[in-house]
């Protein structure tokens, strides 16, 4: 088994659809001559060509339509929007027609189109470049939102969408592209539905998805190892359509539930995770859940009070002592 | 032009090209984080155009490499600085950083990550000079590759159709990050884009300041009388990489050298050197004096003056007062 960056997974994953299926392309900004922001595409054009790697000028909404248009009569495009930021500009393609349309036709037309995006903040970045998109996306019935936190992941997630036929939308992160971690040697396709239990516990289910695991995966060592708190910890991995038995199960098992996200709480992936505990196991709980999240405000440039604005690992071992009264 | 104001020309590039290179060395000292775009090369553009405007009263936007554009509009220099270290005393009290400079009290409405997203805007503003009456004009700064977002064409037809006293000036530097135009757009004369809209245009040399101004006047006495958009393309070139994270490995080594010939800096000095208007000796001297001022006053005002606090990390998301009614 290899080890590999969070961006040579991505990387990886292209090269073998590509290779496999002459219909599968990929375009977006700087990715073709320049390899790509994060270089998940570099190689690519000199190995396959202007025609699948395509480096399109900055026209969101219409290259991502396009992308769309391709989808609907058979192609597999794989596009790449810089930054999430940019792709509230593709929203207009995304949510009117690349999600509608399966349903919209009765079924006839199949949309299998594949957006790749970076989100979340990095270091300083300010307000118009450190959208966390992930509610907005998870909130349009017919898309399908994943969110990798692991090269593994990274990997396995794509090469699952560009065969699904459904349109997928794929949520990296900014700060993890160069995040090393193990992806087996022979091909594998990682479940584009499902939660994945990243570390079995038996006391509180804490409940992350993107960076966010990290945190909570950080949090879970130093609550077992200094407060004696067995947490399982759970990427959610899956934002749409969300595994509510997933989620269930593992609150059945603690009792308690905290839920972890980079982005602001209101409308969130914690309200919709809290909710589903609500509605399907609100007699196991032993404790009311608790959402761990960023302020409700844009993002500030110095850094003080972006750090102020985010939360960390401190904070979910914060959540977790507060819940158990350690 | 006397040689007064010539001379204070030379010394504003001057200055100018000292101050985003002590930025660079700021950032490398990370005292500037972020994203941070840089404008050496390109300061005949804003420093031309802007000395034929009424800063100060016309309304000036523009994208995120935006210091030069605050600066000739009127910005203070070391609140500019210090908006970069993240301070209190910066242009946007820290929470905006390099790519989100504000200065209303001059008329400088902003920059903005979004590439294209200032078409609009400055339009906007345009409307409301329109309503309110009066002699001022609005003036948008953007790149080349801006021109191909569905806002640039949108715009252009709704400034044209409500004849909107806006002055849009393209800095075509040839490439929008490391896609050069050719590559990205299929008519090259960006100015020749704006016809079917039926909005006067013209496209002049970008580095020659002289010839900058010349066509600057005419635009901004037609904006100011005709009460209509103007589009004026300027043909430069940035001579670092797109950001701090970008080498510009896309580029010749003789096309950037072939440019740096034509440095815009370069190409005055010399015209007023021969003209008997500053010696060499007097130009070494300004120089000093601009890095002296830049390091003495600017840097070290940014250094000193304090960070916001934490406290006011959700200060500014509403105005005071802003749920009164009635
Ligand atoms: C909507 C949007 N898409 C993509 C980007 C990423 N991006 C930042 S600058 C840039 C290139 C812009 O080129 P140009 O307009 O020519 O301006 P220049 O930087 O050359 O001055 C791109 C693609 C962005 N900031 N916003
Ligand atoms: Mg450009």
């Amino acid at each position: 088994m290899a080890e590999l960056m969070y961006w040579q997974g991505i990387l990886r994953a292209h090269d073998e659809e590509m290779a496999r299926d002459p219909l599968v392309f990929a375009m977006g900004e700087d990715i073709g001559v320049a390899g790509g922001t994060y270089k998940a595409t570099s190689g690519l054009f000199a190995k396959y060509g202007e025609q699948r790697v395509i480096d399109t000028p900055i026209s969101e909404n219409s290259y991502t339509g396009i992308g769309v248009g391709a989808a609907m009569v058979g192609a597999r495009p794989i596009v790449e929007i810089m930054s999430v930021n940019f792709a509230w500009l593709a929203m207009d393609q995304l949510m009117n027609n690349a999600a509608k349309i399966h349903y919209m036709s009765g079924g006839r037309i199949r949309c299998p189109f594949v957006m790749r995006v970076p989100g979340g903040t990095a270091h300083q970045l300010g307000a118009q470049h450190s959208a966390r998109m992930e509610k907005v996306f998870m909130g349009i019935s017919g898309l399908r939102v994943v969110t990798p936190a692991t090269p593994r992941d990274a990997y396995g997630l794509l090469k699952s969408a560009v065969r699904s036929d459904d349109p997928v939308v794929i949520i990296e992160h900014e700060s993890m592209y160069n995040l090393k971690g193990e992806v087996p040697d022979e091909e594998f396709f990682t479940p584009l539905e499902g939660v994945e239990i990243m570390r079995p516990g038996k006391d509180v289910s804490i409940f992350a998805y993107n960076i966010s695991v990290h945190w909570a995966l950080d949090a879970a060592k130093k609550l077992a190892s200094e407060y004696g708190i067995d947490a399982e910890v759970i990427d959610l991995r899956a934002l749409k359509p969300l595994d509510r038995a997933g989620i269930a199960a593992s609150v059945c098992k603690t009792h308690h539930a905290i839920i972890v996200e980079e982005d602001e709480a209101p409308v969130g992936v914690g309200s919709e995770v809290m909710a589903i505990i609500n509605e399907e196991c609100f007699f196991d709980l032993d404790a009311a859940p608790v959402r761990v999240h960023a302020l409700d405000i844009p993002i500030p440039y110095n850094h003080r009070l972006e750090k102020a604005a985010i939360p960390n690992a401190g904070d979910v071992i914060a959540a977790v002592r507060k819940m158990f009264g350690r | 032009m006397d040689a007064t104001d010539q001379k204070r020309l030379l010394r504003e590039m001057l200055f100018a090209r000292r101050f985003e290179e002590r930025c660079a060395e700021a950032y490398h000292e990370r005292q500037i984080g972020g994203f941070l775009h840089l404008y050496p090369g390109e300061e005949a553009c804003a420093i031309g155009v802007l000395e034929k405007a009424q800063t100060g009263s016309d309304y000036v936007v523009t994208g995120y490499r935006d210091h030069i554009h605050a600066l000739k509009s009127g910005m203070d220099p070391k609140a500019l600085m210090a908006e970069l270290f993240g301070k209190e005393a910066g242009c946007s009290k820290g929470r905006g950083g390099s790519m989100h400079l504000f200065d209303p009290d001059v008329h400088f409405m902003g920059g903005y990550a979004l590439v294209g997203g200032p078409f609009p805007l400055a339009a906007g503003f345009a409307k409301a000079i329109q309503l309110r009456g009066g002699q001022e004009i609005s003036i948008c700064f953007l790149g080349d590759g801006a021109n191909n977002q569905g806002t640039f064409h949108e715009t252009m037809n709704m400034a044209s159709l409500w004849n909107l006293p806006v002055l849009f000036i393209c800095e075509n530097n040839l490439y929008g990050i490391g896609t050069a135009i050719e590559r990205s757009t299929v008519e090259i004369n960006q100015y020749k884009r704006v016809a079917p809209y039926g909005i006067e245009a013209a496209q002049c040399d970008g580095q020659d300041i002289d010839i900058v101004m010349a066509h600057a006047e005419k635009a901004v006495n037609y904006v100011r009388e005709q009460r209509k958009p103007y589009f004026l393309e300027l043909m430069t070139y940035r001579l670092r990489g797109h950001s701090m994270s970008d080498s510009g490995a896309y580029r010749s080594k003789e096309e950037v050298e072939e440019w740096a010939q034509r440095d815009p800096i370069g190409i005055y000095k010399r015209r007023l050197v021969e003209a008997g208007v500053v010696t060499e000796d007097e130009f070494h001297a300004m120089d000093k004096a601009v890095q002296d001022e830049i390091e003495n006053e600017v840097v070290r005002y940014a250094i000193e003056c304090p960070e916001p606090r934490v406290e006011d990390v959700t200060r500014y998301v509403y105005t005071e007062g802003g749920n009164n009614h009635g």
